[in-house]
């Protein structure tokens, strides 16, 4: 289903959008925003009692509902149309791709449940100061008495995550040698947890100092999975970009619609109506790559790692740039505060960055694509 | 249609194809026998040359001549576009003169709408047809007309009265362009290509009887057409091929025709940027280890790819029968936009041999001919603003252009006094 949904799934996207609409209104993002941590237990909880969402990609046999990526990326358009402010990226989808990947059975017998069910918020520590998501750019070392050492940075929801998962390597290995994976409880001794001032106050992240900290280790690290636990992650936020992305639009749009200046309607001149257009194709255009990777993935298409790295940029270039267009269409207000073209802006700057730039996964394309 | 006429209707032409197909038989003769018996049209009235089926059924007696081995009319190019035109809006007249010749693809047809004082605005034409005695007589410059110098007819859209606004002034007639008043010059185009022709119209004559319509229902006429056009335009890749492969005279004059007509669209690939190109091309200039022409090649293939798929979407939307979402509308915008980019990519792939044109140039000339052609994309079929006018106001919405051409006689309107 790569170029359509079933009835289902557009069902599932209906309830997940009334619902959103319901819980997640500005003015519930803004107030979550203010907050500590982002986000409340409540909430968090109250969206996986009542739909189960970290839930939807899970395989049954650990607790989860067994749907595809597919179904998990039709909720993440959903929260990044309504910036749902939540850890479920980390959980859901970081975390909860790392374990099922790399876990041995015990683990995700043990921990996925719980991932599944909300209850465990977790996360992926992958990228350190250098900010590089290539494997090979992690220096953080898995000693031989099985204490990690060293720091990890633009970690997601790292500050309040139950459980992290770490990924490091041994000591004196360099390049795609030695990495591992390594489970280590937030409230880890040696571990120490600062919070980083992000532009975006609707997602968090964290900087991780382990000094010495216990972990256990999961069996399967190596770079081909690391490399599909992000290509999982890159579709994942593609799809989350294209919904607030359209949201951008579309709210741009009405606002153009009612704006009158000069004696007219500022959506009949002709130069915003081309803008609108470009709009469209541009965020169309994202749309059809990020569900065409999730479908891919799903049906275990090959070259899967390029489409996520297609899709990435894609949508990456399509948010910011409708994010771009969506305050300039709103003009002065639109650079205020209290008008939430802003909230979208910043989480379009965010995601265009977060997992690796565009150019980054415009190079990883051609790598690629190049034979 | 039931399965079970469905079947016996099938049965039927198997057996007809058994009785009449015959490779050797020229291909005039074997189209008429297609007319006669309405196996060419299946769709078309039975009183002109077709069966009466319904449109949908049509596919099925295509792949039922494809399994025979059997040509099916070409249904294609101008002439199908006068048939429909003729067959929704004509006299009986019409029909019985035009339509047969149409089929059998005896008489060549072009299309005189375009003028070079109205592109987009279609409706602004100014050629006149005046009723003079008991004749039209015509007088004006059409453009952008394929095939005008070997026409024997064409599809004209003139001016009757300049005292109405403009919408309600134009009528439609049916031109023999092999008279002294209609002369075609091929007209050149920045690619060096003629794929297309002007026609000036110098007292040219049409008889009464070849008006389509009445006099200022030339704009809903012209509207048939050019619903058919842009049907037409869609498919137009089907012209490459004539069936299966066979041996026989037939199959000669099919082939032979297929190339001449294709012939003037031989740069529509390069119009379209040729992206397939940019991959093999970079790495025979070594431009692949360039990382910032390499960037350049991603945003292509994504842009590429999207647009692709995007089209898909729409199309799985159609075959379900959901409602069209915004992805059909923006097919056009989206291939201009690959076109241009495309350009600006071969250029950094091909460096200083990009200036190169003709044999020398970067693979026989044909990277010239996309540098020179893209330019096409994002005006033919419909401007880029044109078609952002359409997306913005059908699909988002937004107010329409104002407009000061519709209210008034279209005598009060300003005009190009440049063209």
């Amino acid at each position: 289903m790569k170029f359509g949904f079933s009835e289902e799934q557009e069902a599932f996207r209906d309830v997940l959008r009334r619902y959103f609409e319901d819980r997640s209104p500005t003015t519930e993002v803004r107030r979550l925003m203010a907050t500590d941590q982002g986000w409340e237990r409540e909430g968090w909880n109250r969206m996986n009692s009542e739909l189960g969402l970290a839930a939807i990609a899970i395989p049954e046999a650990y607790g989860g509902q067994g749907f595809g990526l597919a179904e998990q990326c039709i909720a993440l358009e959903e929260m990044g149309r309504a910036l749902v402010c939540s850890p479920y990226f980390a959980t859901a989808v970081l975390a909860a791709s790392a374990i099922e990947l790399a876990g041995s059975e015990q683990q995700k017998l043990a921990l996925l449940p719980g991932i599944a069910s909300g209850e465990t918020v977790a996360t992926l520590a992958f990228c350190e100061d250098g900010g590089s998501w290539d494997v090979k750019g992690v220096a953080l070392e898995a000693r031989g008495d099985g204490t990690l050492h060293g720091t990890k940075s633009y970690v997601l929801d790292g500050q309040a995550a139950d459980l992290v998962v770490v990924l490091a390597r041994a000591p004196g290995t360099t390049g795609t040698d030695g990495l591992s994976l390594h489970l280590v409880r937030g409230d880890a001794p040696g571990l120490e947890r600062r919070a980083l001032q992000s532009i975006d106050e609707t997602r968090r992240i964290a900087r991780l100092a382990f000094d010495g900290v216990e972990a256990e280790p999961l069996p399967g690290a190596t770079a081909p999975v690391m490399e599909r636990v992000l290509a999982r992650a890159a579709i994942c936020l593609a799809n989350e970009m294209v919904g607030g992305a359209e949201r951008l639009r579309a709210d741009a749009l009405d606002y153009v619609g009612m704006r009158m200046q000069f004696g007219r309607s500022i959506a009949s001149f002709q130069v915003t109506k081309h803008k609108a257009a470009d709009m469209l194709l541009d965020v169309e255009l994202a749309r059809s790559a990020a569900y065409y990777a999730a479908a891919a993935h799903d049906e275990a298409d090959d070259g899967v790692v390029a489409l996520a790295s297609l899709a990435k940029a894609g949508a990456g270039e399509a948010y910011m740039q409708t994010a771009i267009h969506a305050v300039q269409m709103h003009g002065g207000i639109g650079f205020t505060w209290d008008n939430d073209t802003h909230l979208w802006f910043k989480r379009a700057k965010v995601s265009e960055v977060f997992l690796g730039t565009s150019a980054e996964h415009r190079e990883r394309l051609v790598a690629y694509w190049r034979d | 249609m039931t399965d079970l006429r469905e079947q016996e209707t099938l049965e039927e032409l198997r057996g007809w194809l058994a009785d009449n197909w015959d490779p050797e038989r020229g291909l005039v003769e074997w189209r008429s026998m297609l007319a006669d018996s309405g196996w060419g049209m299946p769709h078309w009235p039975r009183e002109w040359y077709g069966r009466d089926l319904p449109a949908g059924f049509t596919p099925l007696v295509d792949a039922e001549f494809d399994r025979f081995g059997a040509l099916q009319v070409t249904r294609s190019g101008i002439r199908m576009l006068a048939a429909a035109t003729i067959l929704e809006h004509g006299s009986d007249l019409h029909r019985q003169k035009f339509l047969r010749r149409i089929i059998t693809g005896e008489d060549v047809w072009c299309q005189l709408f375009s003028e070079p004082g109205s592109g987009s605005d279609l409706a602004g034409a100014t050629t006149r047809a005046v009723m003079v005695g008991n004749k039209w007589v015509v007088n004006g410059q059409k453009v952008w007309t394929t095939s005008a110098h070997k026409a024997h007819w064409g599809l004209l859209l003139a001016r009757t009265d300049v005292d109405v606004p403009k919408h309600a002034g134009l009528s439609y007639f049916i031109l023999d362009m092999q008279q002294p008043g209609v002369e075609a010059h091929p007209l050149r185009q920045m690619n060096g290509h003629a794929s297309f022709n002007q026609v000036f119209l110098t007292d040219a004559e049409v008889l009464p009887e070849f008006q389509v319509a009445a006099s200022g229902e030339g704009w809903n006429v012209a509207t048939t057409t050019l619903m058919h056009e842009r049907r037409a335009a869609d498919s137009l890749r089907s012209w490459g091929s004539a069936g299966q492969p066979g041996t026989g005279r037939i199959y000669e004059e099919a082939q032979e025709e297929i190339r001449t007509a294709m012939a003037p669209y031989s740069w529509y690939p390069q119009r379209a940027g040729r992206v397939d190109l940019v991959m093999p091309r970079a790495h025979e200039t070594g431009a692949i280890r360039d990382p910032v022409i390499r960037q350049e090649i991603a945003r292509l293939l994504i842009m590429h790819k999207s647009a692709e798929w995007t089209a898909m979407r729409a199309r799985t939307a159609q075959q379900r029968g959901r409602p069209q979402g915004p992805e059909g509308s923006l097919g056009k915008l989206a291939s201009s936009n690959v076109a241009r980019l495309a350009a600006r990519v071969h250029t950094m792939v091909s460096g200083a041999d990009a200036m190169l044109a003709g044999p020398e140039g970067p693979c026989d000339g044909t990277i010239a001919e996309i540098l020179v052609s893209f330019p096409a994309a994002s005006i033919a079929g419909g401007t880029d603003e044109i078609q952002k006018n359409i997306i913005s106001e059908r699909v988002l919405g937004m107010p329409k252009e104002t407009r000061f051409d519709t209210d008034r006689p279209f005598r009060d309107i300003p005009r190009n006094t440049v063209s």
